[in-house]
């Protein structure tokens, strides 16, 4: 009972947080939006006995990227953004086409909604160890090899940034 | 204990509000963000079914996780990456509408 409750007031504030996201017409607010999005997405997770993702969600999505979001809004001075045909072209074709996806996913969960069986709140924990640990031994272990593949992505993705985003000699 | 289609449902209604901005807004920075936010949908779902396959009792459940851990750690470096596209984007039009990034040459 507790967890549906929780369920549905995070829930509802995320799709609240990115309603707004789509509403607002200035990219300040659109990003606070994401951060309330990305901080109730957490919580969830934590419903779902995910902490670590939980965690680093927080740390890296709602901390790390969103910081760097709201500096390069900050640093090109973005105003509101401007009203175009494009965009009322998107509105007409998109809007529908979205709605009709959604409304079709939706259905279909509805309906075979008894097949999936529920989740439990908090059952990651397995004989002892915790899902932090349980985590590091599948990542440190099996998954060893895209682990240091990461680390190299991260390295030429600084690179790319600094080569990009770096003052041109002229 | 809260179905498991509940969580598919609001990882769907994210993502499609994630799409709907990325079609609808006009602001790059903004369109960026939106595809932050359906990483996010996508990460809510891999996180649900996590948990599914764990009471099922499957030993490689929590490979879910791992997979969230690795698209947060790409979507750090695509929008480092993105973001220094945009400062250098904004550097030579002098706009962030995409409207008026319309042509490669200048």
């Amino acid at each position: 009972m507790l967890h549906q409750v929780l369920f549905i007031v995070f829930g509802l504030i995320c799709v609240a947080g990115a309603i707004n996201l789509l509403a607002q017409r200035h990219p300040i607010n659109s990003a606070l939006s994401l951060v309330v999005v990305m901080g109730s997405l957490s919580l969830i997770y934590l419903l779902l006995g995910a902490e670590f993702v939980a965690a680093v969600q927080i740390i890296v999505y709602a901390g790390a990227i969103m910081v760097l979001f709201v500096f390069v809004i900050m640093l090109l001075n973005a105003g509101a953004e401007e009203r175009t045909r494009g965009s009322r072209i998107a509105l007409l074709l998109g809007g529908p086409g979205v709605a009709v996806l959604t409304g079709l996913i939706v259905w279909t969960m509805v309906r075979n909604s008894q097949q999936f069986g529920g989740v439990l709140i908090g059952n990651m924990v397995q004989s002892g160890t915790d899902n932090t640990h349980s985590i590091a031994e599948l990542l440190f272990r099996d998954f060893l090899l895209p682990f240091e593949v990461t680390s190299v992505l991260i390295l030429i993705a600084i690179m790319g940034a600094v080569v990009l985003a770096g003052k041109k000699e002229a | 204990m809260v179905p498991l289609s509940w969580y598919l449902i609001l990882s769907a209604i994210l993502f499609a509000l994630g799409v709907s901005a990325f079609l609808l807004k006009r602001n790059i920075i903004t369109i960026f963000m939106s595809i932050e936010l359906m990483l996010n949908a996508v990460n809510l779902s891999f996180v649900a079914f996590a948990n599914y396959w764990n009471q099922h009792g499957s030993k490689l459940a929590l490979s879910g996780q791992v997979f969230v851990f690795f698209v947060m750690v790409v979507a750090a470096a695509e929008a480092a990456v993105g973001l220094a596209i945009i400062i250098a984007v904004f550097r030579t039009r002098e706009t962030l509408n995409v409207d008026r990034v319309n042509l490669l040459k200048l």
